[in-house]
């Protein structure tokens, strides 16, 4: 079938989409339409913000509050707070600001008690903005360490190393003699410390902080009871089941976990800013390392935020391209997933080794069309780089038709019925699903809880409209369901893959003639997509000049983290393994 | 029966191990040998590979497809009489493109005219910073900075990456990515061409 390279007329937009709210009939003189060029929204009183959220969420129902995310106009001396709420029914979101004079302390309500999901990601607007929310009961650092001085993303802070506000460096072309930035600047003299900083006599005194706030569940001595006390025991950074250098201190009562707090940042690196010095397309390799197993899903978010910014359409050979390579990726991801869970469980080894296989096979398929197995850099800004070759989509098909759903069902004959695995994994609660919306958990482990509720179709993007799957959803919220739910996701995408590959048109993989620079013009864009770990979404911010003002990632780990709390108390520490496993973290993500 | 999950994943387990030499004989029956040749490392990357399928590195090693990209190197053509013909002409797309920002170019002015020297007089790659995203290679408009397939490359020091080091003959791009170089060869071909027709068509 000949296909117009890029029909305008094809995307059917599911209705729901279109639907609007106007907060400011519902609450004049509080709210405001955010009127600048290429932002869209409200703005609300600061004082009125718990007022205006409790009635976003129980009046119009927006009952999932995704991003929570700091911007510091510094030109304007204005600091800004948005949210990013979205109905678990689906649809359009709502997007709403609260702006403060950027003059410390800058105070801003927490919404901690309307939408639990916010404790990380306000902590990290404090931690990276130094805006404080009243009313959180943990407001301490959590990406940088303790005794850090100064708030990194705030415009005016600048990193040991600093060359240049943004690139490309003046010093690279055309006088570009190569130094080491460690002999340039050899004392690191734009490192700031507290005052009276000593390193020999600096003691972690905040330490103390986090065992305070693991207080919060100490149980009572009942009488006549013998007495006991509560140890703490700190799992990670360095512990093979955190999957990667996570903390957790966790108060335990015997074997119960009575409190327990994840500890994070041994892995961070400021994506952020390093997002705002990059131009936009030099961002595009840097988000291959947020995820670093689903490099492709992670182009796919930041490529369509850019692509609602720019205006444009994708080619629509490069749609197909994007959604098989997107799936593919979901379902090795899936794959690492149970391999991994098993070798949390005990069970080392052979089971991973039999997913690693076939995951190889896809990885194969990544490196023969974009160069790399991990680190995949493949989209652009109006398609992708480079075509697929025949024989790899020849390749592709052979293991969407062949070999992935006979190695599925291997792998589900291999472990599911195996009596450990499901003594282990049944009827040991996660997450119902009340709880998982109110801590913004998104992804399989949302699924699992019940609500099925899939940005492929609650908010369908690029071209998921033109498919037939079925979204996997799974009722009882424990872990077996949550590990199972991972096969019928994998099942679903080969369904995906399956279709994709029949209606693949011929036709030009860009849209766009190639420009190591875009031009992106000034105004607001939040993208999501839904990667194999849930919701992954990327607020842009341009100033219509070539690196983006503000870049932000809200990463599906970090925020599903949030929950790990919720779950784990009251659980015994032999399964926290398991719980933990079952939010399916990477460290590359959730540090950043 | 209590165990019969565990003994029906054994079997799976049974049969990967029974593959692997059922497999070793079936090649060997079939008069073909399995490991060390080009065709049983393919067949153990397809989608067809039964039992085990490790590829014994660095005894053997796959088969690298033609994208694979790691540090860029610097393509020179040797003309009539031996000569070097580097293709760079220190234009800096490819330092203003790189997102670590690790490639420095010196260019410097004919000290007669004081226009700038096509050639750079330096060009470096720290290849410590370099995190092999392709970028130079694709927006490069002289193509003239490709990505390499060479990958074993750890040392004990930093690596710096000065002109000599990165320079590499159009024969070896040629021999890496014979698809690409072909593609090229032709664009170029139909471009010088077309410039001539125009030149043609200007002179009469």
């Amino acid at each position: 079938m000949a296909t117009a390279p890029f029909d305008t007329a094809s995307p059917v937009r599911t209705p729901l989409q279109t639907q609007t709210v106007d907060l400011v009939a519902r609450f004049p003189g509080i709210v405001a339409a955010d009127a600048r060029p290429g932002y869209t929204g409200f703005i609300v009183n600061k004082e009125n913000l718990v007022e205006v959220a409790t009635a976003v969420r129980d009046e119009l129902g927006f009952d999932l509050l995704t991003a929570v995310t700091g911007v510091d106009y510094i030109a304007e001396n204005k600091m800004e707070v948005v949210y990013h709420a979205y109905k678990t029914t689906g649809g359009a979101g709502l997007v709403f600001k609260v702006q403060v004079e950027r003059v410390d302390p800058i105070e801003v309500p927490s919404l901690i008690n309307i939408w639990a999901g916010v404790d990380f990601q306000e902590r990290e607007a404090w931690d990276l903005y130094g805006i404080k929310f009243t009313g959180h009961p943990d407001l301490r650092r959590i990406l940088m360490w303790e005794g850090f001085e100064g708030h990194p993303l705030r415009k005016d802070w600048k990193e040991p190393f600093f060359e240049e506000e943004t690139k490309p460096f003046k010093s690279r072309w055309p006088e570009g003699k190569h130094t080491f930035s460690e002999q340039k600047n050899p004392f690191r003299d734009n490192l700031n410390f507290p005052q009276n900083f000593d390193p020999d006599k600096y003691v972690v005194d905040k330490e103390e902080d986090l065992y305070v706030s693991l207080e919060r569940y100490t149980t009572k001595d009942v009488e006549g009871n013998m007495k006991t006390d509560h140890i703490v025991v700190n799992m990670g950074p360095h512990h093979p089941s955190t999957h990667g250098v996570l903390r957790v201190a966790v108060t335990l009562d015997g074997e119960t976990i009575i409190g327990l707090k994840p500890v994070m940042g041994y892995l961070h690196r400021n994506h952020d800013k390093i997002g705002e010095r990059n131009t936009y397309l030099q961002n595009i390799p840097f988000t291959d390392r947020l995820d670093y197993f689903n490099s492709m899903s992670n182009n796919f978010g930041y490529a369509i935020t850019v692509e609602k910014l720019m205006k444009i359409q994708v080619a629509e050979r490069a749609e197909y391209i994007r959604v098989i390579m997107a799936e593919l990726s979901r379902v090795q991801n899936h794959l690492i997933f149970i391999g991994m869970l098993m070798n949390d469980l005990g069970a080392m080894y052979t089971p991973s080794l039999y997913t690693f296989k076939e995951r190889e096979l896809i990885l194969d398929v990544f490196e023969a069309v974009s160069g790399a197995r991990m680190m995949c850099n493949y989209f652009r800004f109006g398609g992708v780089v480079r075509d697929i070759p025949d024989d790899v989509l020849h390749k592709i098909k052979g293991l969407v038709s062949e070999r992935l759903p006979a190695k599925a069902d291997e792998m589900e004959r291999f472990l599911n019925e195996n009596e450990i695995l499901v003594a282990r994994l049944k009827n040991i609660h996660v997450l119902n699903a009340e709880d998982a919306i109110r801590y913004s958990v998104t992804g399989p482990v949302l699924r699992a809880a019940g609500v099925p509720y899939d940005l492929r179709r609650a908010d369908p993007y690029s071209i998921y409209d033109r498919f037939d799957f079925d979204v996997a959803v799974r009722h009882n919220g424990d872990m077996m369901d949550n590990y199972l739910i991972r096969f019928d996701e994998i099942r679903q995408s080969l369904r995906i893959l399956e279709q994709a590959l029949k209606q693949i048109p011929q036709g030009p993989i860009n849209s766009q003639k190639p420009a190591y620079q875009v031009r992106v013009p000034a105004g607001e864009a939040y993208g999501r997509i839904e990667s194999p770990k849930g919701e992954l979404g990327f607020y842009v911010v341009s100033n219509g000049k070539p690196n983006p003002y503000r870049y932000h990632v809200r990463p599906a780990s970090f925020v599903n983290l949030t929950a790990v709390e919720k779950m784990c108390v009251g659980t015994k520490i032999a399964d926290f393994v398991a719980l933990l496993a079952m939010l399916d973290i990477v460290m590359g993500e959730l540090d950043r | 029966m209590y165990g019969k999950g565990i003994l029906k994943g054994l079997s799976v387990t049974w049969k990967r191990f029974w593959d692997t030499y059922t497999e070793d004989i079936s090649w060997i029956l079939r008069g073909r040998k399995r490991y060390n040749t080009d065709e049983g490392i393919r067949h153990r990357s397809s989608k067809d590979t039964k039992g085990i399928f490790t590829v014994q590195y660095p005894e053997e090693q796959l088969i690298l497809p033609e994208e694979v990209r790691y540090i860029p190197f610097l393509v020179y053509n040797v003309d009539a009489d031996g000569k070097r013909e580097v293709l760079c002409t220190s234009c800096g797309i490819c330092a203003k493109v790189c997102p670590p920002q690790c490639i420095w170019i010196v260019r410097s002015n004919d000290p007669v005219t004081g226009r700038p020297v096509p050639e750079p007089t330096e060009f470096y790659i720290d290849a410590d910073i370099c995190m092999n995203c392709g970028f130079c290679a694709e927006y490069c408009p002289f193509d003239a900075i490709k990505m390499d397939h060479d990958f074993d490359i750890a040392s004990y020091g930093r690596n710096i990456y000065n002109m000599e080091k990165l320079l590499k003959p159009s024969s070896y791009y040629e021999s890496i990515r014979p698809q690409n170089f072909k593609i090229e060869a032709e664009a170029r071909k139909a471009k010088e061409s077309a410039k001539a027709a125009k030149a043609e068509a200007a002179a009469a």
